[in-house]
């Protein structure tokens, strides 16, 4: 296969940046999208010229560290999936190809295609964990737990944090994200006592963070490629209108 | 900060103000719909001009309504202030339009929400301010036979400026004075650009709400495996087909029977 690429390039997040077109010559349709890039680099390495930076790491779709918006979607036109699991006989031969960096106010550029997900990082260490701090293992099963709660809370969980919902979002928002690391602990016994602490200080990070508002376009839920759903948003309202609305529990300022 | 203020001012606090202002928008919208569906009958306006004479004359609907204008605004204003806001969110724009799945109303509810505004200016500006503040706005008289259940209609001119309504009974015959709205939308729906604009305008109201119904429900965390369905079927059938439907027949009815000179 023979492809154009149109990648945008951008020394830094001080820098402006500006869209490059590269060849992409003999890919193999069996190819990832990221090998792909691999063998563009090699080239550009040959040339002389300085590669293309973007993030990638366990390339099997479970870590969350690639990226990429692919001819207007996130992770590439494929439904479910990273770009690392993109095969490139998704596209057809002569296709150009243009791939953008995620862009959110929230996520600065690093370099090229890679952006800083650091924002995330800091909404999960407000609040997206669960304390214990002393005592034995307790025995797997002496916590009965419904099927179908713990089903819904395992989906939640499977949310790899790699901001593809923030990339797919017009407004930006972070709410699928964070509504997923509420509602996985939110859903199970372990989680309640800090529940509504919790939700509102996850919030409170990820509005100090400079994401957007939901609209419910649900354009995010298309795009994340482990299918979190909207759900999970309306759930995370809910827990917060209740914690500051009608419970009477304060958020302390709390340092862990 | 209070922490009501900071609640409120959070993103998702913004957003329930857009949901609870916006859902009362909706039940408004059921009152004002049935209640011009008087517009239909053919009594020379009488039940749309007492109705109206009604609305402007019982005291907790004038709370209500006030309400309602501040709503308007509030909706209004929230809906800018979030927009700038999610504009900031991201900065520099994909350079490839975003193709993922989601409606056009969704994507488009400050545009529809624009027009719908413009539209509520102009309307509000042609009937409400008009029926408060026009001096030159006329008035009709109703007679109606009690025995008979017959009523005529016809002009009325009031002696004393300040005149604003009056039912009386003589000799079995019930007269009713009130203020001829229907004569203004007699008039107005007679013009065809009227009429286009205002069947516009009921366009952008369904596709705003076909959204922004169900959007809201979300917004407040009421998604139920068993009611959200209900939800959407209301806010599509009620909300997006019926209520707009219904308000966009009645400028077209007029204007068909302007053409049809049976006023």
């Amino acid at each position: 296969m023979n492809l154009t690429l149109k990648v945008w390039r951008q020394k830094n997040a001080q820098t402006a940046g500006k869209f490059v077109s590269y060849k992409a010559e003999n890919i193999s349709p069996d190819m990832s999208f990221l090998e792909m890039l691999d063998v563009v680099n090699e080239s550009l390495t040959h040339k002389g010229d300085e590669p293309i930076n973007f993030d990638h790491d366990c390339r099997e779709g479970i870590c969350g560290m690639c990226s990429l918006y692919i001819n207007g979607h996130p992770h590439g036109p494929k439904r479910g999936i990273t770009t690392c699991q993109l095969h490139m006989r998704t596209f057809h031969d002569g296709e150009t190809i243009t791939i953008e960096p995620w862009r959110a106010e929230a996520f600065p550029i690093v370099k090229d295609l890679a952006v800083d997900r650091s924002a995330f990082d800091r909404i999960q260490q407000a609040g997206g964990y669960v304390s214990v701090n002393t005592g034995g293992v307790p025995d797997g099963n002496a916590i009965p737990i419904p099927k179908v709660i713990a089903d819904e809370a395992f989906n939640s969980a499977t949310c790899i944090g790699c901001g593809a919902c923030v990339a797919a979002c017009k407004n930006a928002s972070a709410m699928l994200f964070v509504s997923a690391k509420i509602t996985q602990l939110g859903l199970l016994p372990q989680g309640q006592p800090e529940r509504y602490r919790r939700v509102q200080s996850m919030v409170a990070q990820m509005d100090e963070e400079g994401f957007g508002s939901c609209t419910n376009t649900g354009a995010c839920e298309a795009e994340c490629p482990k299918e979190i759903k909207l759900t999970n948003i309306a759930r995370m309202n809910n827990d917060y209108f209740s914690a500051k609305l009608f419970r009477e529990e304060e958020v302390h300022e709390q340092n862990h | 900060m209070s922490e009501f203020k900071q609640t409120l001012n959070s993103s998702l606090g913004k957003k329930l103000i857009m949901a609870l202002t916006g859902l009362f928008l909706c039940t408004f919208l059921i009152v004002h719909v049935g209640g011009n569906l008087l517009l239909f009958k053919h009594d020379d306006g009488f039940s749309f001009n007492v109705y109206a004479n009604f609305l402007t004359h019982f005291p907790p609907i004038e709370v209500i309504a006030y309400l309602l204008y501040l709503s308007i605004l509030v909706h209004a204003l929230y809906g800018l202030i979030l927009t700038v806001k999610n504009r900031k969110a991201r900065p520099v724009r994909y350079a490839v339009a975003a193709k993922s799945d989601a409606s056009w109303s969704s994507k488009n509810m400050g545009l529809l929400g624009s027009i719908m505004f413009l539209f509520i200016v102009i309307h509000m500006g042609d009937f409400w301010f008009r029926y408060h503040n026009d001096q030159t706005m006329g008035f009709k008289e109703y007679r109606t036979d009690l025995a008979t259940g017959v009523t005529t209609a016809a002009e009325y001119k009031p002696v004393n400026a300040d005149f604003s309504h009056s039912v009386s009974t003589e000799n079995n015959v019930e007269v009713v004075r009130v203020k001829d709205l229907h004569a203004r939308v007699v008039y107005s729906f007679s013009n065809i650009i009227y009429v286009i604009f205002y069947v516009i305008a009921m366009g952008a109201v369904a596709f705003h709400l076909l959204h922004g119904f169900q959007s809201a429900f979300r917004t407040l965390g009421w998604v139920h495996r068993k009611y959200t369905p209900v939800v959407y079927f209301i806010g599509t059938w009620l909300f997006a087909v019926i209520i707009p439907l219904l308000f966009a027949a009645m400028p077209v009815y007029y204007y068909y029977l302007s053409t049809q000179g049976a006023h």
